[in-house]
């Protein structure tokens, strides 16, 4: 059997190990457009210098080996020819597949601005190694002490933490009127604000880059929306990210937002798979298809892959969105449906001593939560999101700052903790 | 594979599954030493989750769950499996990002927010035959099952 992989990040590494589960011998090719494995999320810590440079790995040394695989690092995969079944590569190399995984990830969504051009120096994306490396780089050698972000979603913050960790102050613009609007809403939001604000940093909300204005080559100044002008010699782009599926455009392979597959994450072709970033999976609150780009969905379809890729049924059980963000010591995660936008909600709120806890309900089951610096037991929220129990009677215990396993029936609790099938 | 069991109808909530715990995990081993001259502290620095409500009570240690989503969630492979399917700890490799706090269906893997990382999570103690929680508890509210 020889399966191909394009794209080597978490998805590809949890295919890899479930497809040796089962097949010692197949031929295993991955296909790297980067010069080594990494942790992507880590790229932050890396820039802040928490973590020392041989520690951006997130498998053991001998990964490789130990699974008996090729990796082509550098390589680019242009073509996937799904008739003959071979993927070719940018040096016209082909390679034969019975089995194909794509885990292309995503890739930084660019926005026209004016006076943006490629090359112009002190923009920056913040997605991949290299990213944070030049930025790195560039913050050095011109000694800089702050920049612009624009985008306040995920990405934005976290090149705001990497920032933060290297003692520089910025502005975040976002178009929304709060930090993370995907799943935070303004109260949780103030709570960040608070805090970037007390550090010498702020936040511009409901506001975008109109012109850029440069000077020898180097970004110099920006324009925003509102007409005002604003200094800055470093720009990060942080506008979010698009599932990077241009290697299934014009294939037989159907894709819509990401690529789309079936509960075996296999796609509309046979033998050809598809996880993580790149991929539509299900989405468990709505029980449709969605892009879910979070790490512990990409661990998992690829799981799920690599063990229907080796012939061992396995099936995705859908995943929710979800999320974990710390800025300047405030920790927050937050599951599912944050900010319904429908009627049918219903909204539970608790507010005190700079903790915020949200819990949206939706025919007497939990489906999303914000916590705000209070994360301690975050887990159960997304098992009772997951087992969908019916919280008619619990809404109070679910806002109490000691929630808890006592707090929930004891049927529900005695299956999950006492005595036999304890396991998840 | 150990494992423990947990039965709350037993539980007496004397908490010294806690003051075992993080004596087993401690430099000197000795009960005194641990909290009078090594600083930890007993009810919040064991790998136990103590819950109590009216008189129930009981105490929750990782399960050691069989599709681990603390390992798949981690972004350093920080959290990982040992031979004896043993799902540990290390701290070295751990960064904070607290995705395993975010994924455990039990609640249970505790963070150090201090110094940014996971700061405790029941590690069956090791090469010890049987864990210090179990070996205390005076009511059998926790067991070892092999």
């Amino acid at each position: 059997m020889k399966y191909v992989i394009v794209g080597y990040s978490v998805a590809a590494v949890n295919a890899i190990t479930a497809i040796r589960e089962s097949d010692k011998t197949g031929e295993i090719t991955v296909i790297s457009n980067e010069d080594q494995l990494y942790s992507r999320p880590l790229i932050s810590y890396y820039l802040a210098g928490k973590l020392k440079k041989d520690k951006i790995g997130f498998t053991s040394k001998d990964f490789e080996k130990d699974m008996k695989i090729t990796v082509l690092y550098g390589a680019e995969a242009v073509k996937i020819e799904t008739k003959s079944r071979h993927v070719e590569l940018n040096n016209k190399k082909k390679l034969p597949y019975d089995r194909l995984l794509v885990c292309t990830g995503g890739s930084p969504i660019k926005i026209p601005v004016d006076g943006l051009k490629d090359g112009l120096k002190g923009v920056f994306t913040f997605t991949k190694l290299a990213d944070a490396k030049e930025l790195e780089k560039y913050i050095e050698k011109n000694k800089l002490k702050e920049a612009v972000i624009l985008g306040g979603g995920l990405i934005g913050m976290k090149a705001a933490e990497a920032l933060l960790g290297k003692k520089m102050k910025f502005k975040i613009l976002d178009i929304a009127d709060r930090l993370l609007a995907n799943t935070f809403d303004k109260e949780a939001s103030a709570l960040l604000e608070d805090r970037l604000k007390a550090n010498g940093c702020e936040f511009i909300k409901e506001t975008t880059i109109k012109k850029v204005i440069a000077k020898a080559g180097k970004i110099d100044e920006i324009t925003l929306s509102s007409g005002k002008k604003l200094k800055a010699k470093l720009l990060i782009m942080a506008v979010g990210v698009r599932p990077e599926i241009s290697l299934v455009k014009g294939t037989a392979i159907t894709a819509g937002r990401g690529i789309v597959t079936d509960s075996r994450m296999e796609t509309n072709v046979p033998g050809v798979f598809s996880a993580g970033d790149c991929a539509e999976g299900l989405e468990f609150l709505s029980g449709k298809g969605a892009v879910i780009a979070i790490w512990p969905t990409a661990a998992k379809q690829g799981r799920v892959a690599g063990h229907n890729m080796a012939g061992v049924r396995d099936e995705f059980a859908g995943s929710f969105a979800m999320n974990s963000v710390e800025i300047l010591g405030v920790p927050s995660i937050s599951f599912g449906i944050t900010n319904p936008k429908e009627d049918g909600y219903e909204v539970l709120k608790k507010s005190a001593d700079g903790k915020y806890k949200k819990i949206v309900i939706k025919d007497n089951k939990l489906v999303g939560v914000i916590l705000v610096n209070c994360i301690e037991r975050a887990g159960i929220y997304g098992l009772l999101i997951k087992e969908k129990l019916d919280v008619f009677g619990l809404k109070k215990e679910l806002l109490t700052d000691d929630f808890g396993f006592l707090l929930l029936p004891t049927d529900f609790r005695k299956h999950f903790v006492t005595g036999e099938g304890t396991e998840v | 594979m150990k494992r423990i069991e947990i039965n709350e109808e037993y539980c007496l909530g004397c908490r010294l599954c806690e003051v075992h715990c993080v004596t087993a995990h401690s430099k000197s081993k000795d009960i005194i030493k641990t909290f009078k001259s090594e600083g930890f502290k007993p009810l919040t620095d064991s790998c136990i989750a103590f819950e109590k409500c009216g008189y129930t009570t009981f105490a929750l240690q990782c399960r050691h769950c069989h599709d681990a989503p603390c390992i798949e969630a981690c972004l350093t492979s920080a959290m990982y499996r040992d031979k004896e399917a043993t799902v540990l700890h290390d701290k070295d490799k751990c960064v904070g990002c607290w995705m395993c706090i975010m994924v455990c269906p039990f609640g249970v893997i505790k963070p150090d927010f201090k110094n940014k990382r996971v700061a405790s999570k029941c590690d069956l103690c090791g090469d010890r035959e049987t864990p210090a929680c179990v070996e205390h508890c005076p009511n059998e509210a926790i067991k070892l099952k092999k």
